[in-house]
């Protein structure tokens, strides 16, 4: 069989998603904004009711990123993947270990109710809901790039709140160091927890600084819906510059503790994934070399890894002195 | 019991009596590589960059191992099933699949060598950097050893190597199941947890060498050594 190969660089990605009717649409938001929206905000988005009765409906309304802001990202280099693409494509073992598991088994689970408890070293403990976490007409969206320990990679504009408005919420305490998320564990709804090989309920953490920098989302929802169940609806954190996995789904509990928590993967395979999992293309997997990335739906693992995923200007000063190939 | 045991070897003995038996086995060996080779080949021209997923040349790797590595069980499988059934006419289909499970495996490597090494002209492929992805991450090389075995035992495969290898060509065949077993251990190391995925395939491979185990042993407790070969 013969095939002719094309590099990634000439796929035809203005064929394959709407990335530039998506853009177009939020110019255009953008530039309503600043006039005849100015008339409705006060009716339509000004009440809370009205914003979550849209949320509701699966429709988010979000401000949109300052061009030129790391929120922003670089539609030249880094185009967005297709919803399909983003929607179709997971890492969430507890519906199955393979990409498409995720998308096919996630549709039975229940978001509604949801409650969050949060505990430890924090002033507010609590069960909390969705909506008292995150402030659902302060959404914000970002255009992240997305890097899976595995080596692929996508771009996706996620919609949320910074975790750390979220946290300023629960008041945590001087003494705590660090943030802790565990995941939901449902048996009657998530049929991949017997046959995944971790540990459960999956927990992921990070340091203090690192919850409260402004880059880490609290994430509700992508390409202006609210999240899929495959994409950790209704409630997820995404850290751009860490592995994927360090970006917990699905999320039910926030803790807040003085010691650093014990992590899935971590626990799974310590010589595999350590705690920080920063995206650093020096640090190979014992499995495979990091230096290079497949951004997805390319074919070639043909980009370089940036260090800390790109973000390297706005997160780098938090592991000043630190031996990152020691705290990988 | 026994009849329904009866009914099931008189089921498999139509199967594989079956005048278009072997070419039905030969288009079910290639249908796969068909379908893919066609999916694929719709991703690369744009027709349809959707057919194979998002990550589409990880989707081809992995399709072409898994049915690289099932094939070759099936392989292994024709042997156990005459011996079992006494239908000794299935034995013709054994070196096609030996041969079919040899291509699929020959074009995984190639896939691997063209996508994860880049392997798609002389300047961009980097030859040390595979020897050091061989020798560095085990379930590359153990994969290898799978690849080296199946390709020594394909060339020697026809008849001109059966009649000049004389007795060492069984010798040198039995080798199929090292090759089965680097297989299936490179098909779990690749696994970032658990065994749920190639689960079938380990249970099928411990099958099947648990009959060939069986039938050693009797042979050697029942009799001198025969010259049948396995």
């Amino acid at each position: 069989m013969l095939i002719k190969i094309r590099s990634s660089a000439d796929l035809p990605y203005s064929e394959v998603t709407p990335e530039h009717i998506y853009r177009s649409r939020r110019d255009f938001m953008k530039t309503a904004a600043a006039g005849a929206v100015g008339v409705l905000a006060g009716s339509v988005i000004g009440g809370n009711a009205g914003v979550l009765e849209a949320a509701q409906a699966g429709q988010l309304t979000a401000r949109p990123p300052a061009k030129g802001s790391p929120f922003f990202g670089d539609p030249e280099r880094d185009p967005l993947n297709t919803f399909e693409q983003i929607t179709s494509y997971n890492n969430y073992y507890e519906f199955g270990t393979g990409k498409g598991d995720p998308a096919r088994n996630a549709g039975r689970l229940t978001t509604k109710p949801w409650t969050v408890k949060v505990d430890g070293l924090v002033a507010k403990p609590g069960n909390y809901g969705v909506e008292d976490l995150v402030d659902f007409k302060q959404l914000e969206e970002r255009v992240y790039r997305h890097r899976c320990v595995e080596r692929w990679s996508m771009v996706i504009p996620y919609i949320g709140v910074p975790l750390s408005a979220v946290l300023a919420k629960v008041q945590p305490q001087p003494r705590a160091k660090f943030v802790s998320f565990e995941t939901l564990v449902r048996p009657s709804e998530m049929n991949g927890l017997g046959s995944a090989g971790l540990q459960w309920p999956y927990v992921e953490g990070l340091r203090m600084d690192e919850a409260m920098h402004p880059l880490t989302l609290m994430a509700v929802g992508l390409y202006g819906k609210v999240l899929p169940n495959q994409n950790g609806a209704p409630l997820r954190v995404h850290i751009p510059w860490k592995y994927g996995f360090k970006s917990g789904k699905s999320i039910v509990r926030i803790s807040l503790t003085e010691s650093m928590p014990a992590t899935t993967w971590a626990v799974q395979n310590s010589n595999e994934y350590g705690f920080y999992a920063n995206v650093n293309p020096t640090v190979d997997h014992p499995r495979w070399s990091q230096a290079r990335e497949k951004r997805l739906p390319g074919l070639f693992y043909d980009r370089p890894t940036q260090m800390f995923n790109g973000y390297g200007d706005q997160v780098a000063s938090l592991y000043a002195g630190m031996d990152l190939r020691k705290f990988y | 019991m026994r009849a329904a045991w009866r009914a099931i070897g008189a089921a498999i003995a139509a199967i594989v009596n079956w005048r278009f038996f072997k070419p039905a086995v030969f288009i079910l060996c290639a249908l796969p590589l068909v379908l893919v080779g066609y999916e694929f080949a719709q991703v690369v021209t744009g027709r349809n960059p959707d057919a194979l997923g998002a990550d589409p040349s990880k989707a081809l790797l992995e399709e072409l191992g898994e049915k690289g590595i099932t094939i070759l069980l099936a392989t292994l499988t024709v042997t156990p099933i005459r011996r079992i059934f006494n239908v000794n006419r299935i034995q013709r289909v054994r070196r096609m699949l030996g041969v079919w499970s040899f291509s699929y495996i020959a074009i995984h490597l190639s896939a691997y060598l063209v996508f994860d090494q880049a392997c798609y002209s002389a300047a961009t492929c980097d030859y040390h950097a595979i020897w050091q992805d061989v020798l560095k991450r085990p379930y590359i090389f153990m994969g290898s050893i799978g690849f080296v075995i199946l390709l020594a035992l394909a060339i020697t495969s026809t008849q001109g190597w059966t009649r000049r290898l004389k007795k060492n060509w069984a010798r040198l065949h039995s080798l199929v199941y090292v090759a089965a077993l680097a297989g299936v251990i490179h098909f779990i190391w690749i696994q970032k947890s658990g065994v749920a995925r190639p689960l079938p395939w380990i249970i099928w491979l411990a099958v099947v060498m648990g009959i060939r185990f069986y039938y050693a042993t009797r042979k050697r407790l029942a009799a001198p050594r025969s010259t049948v070969t396995a």
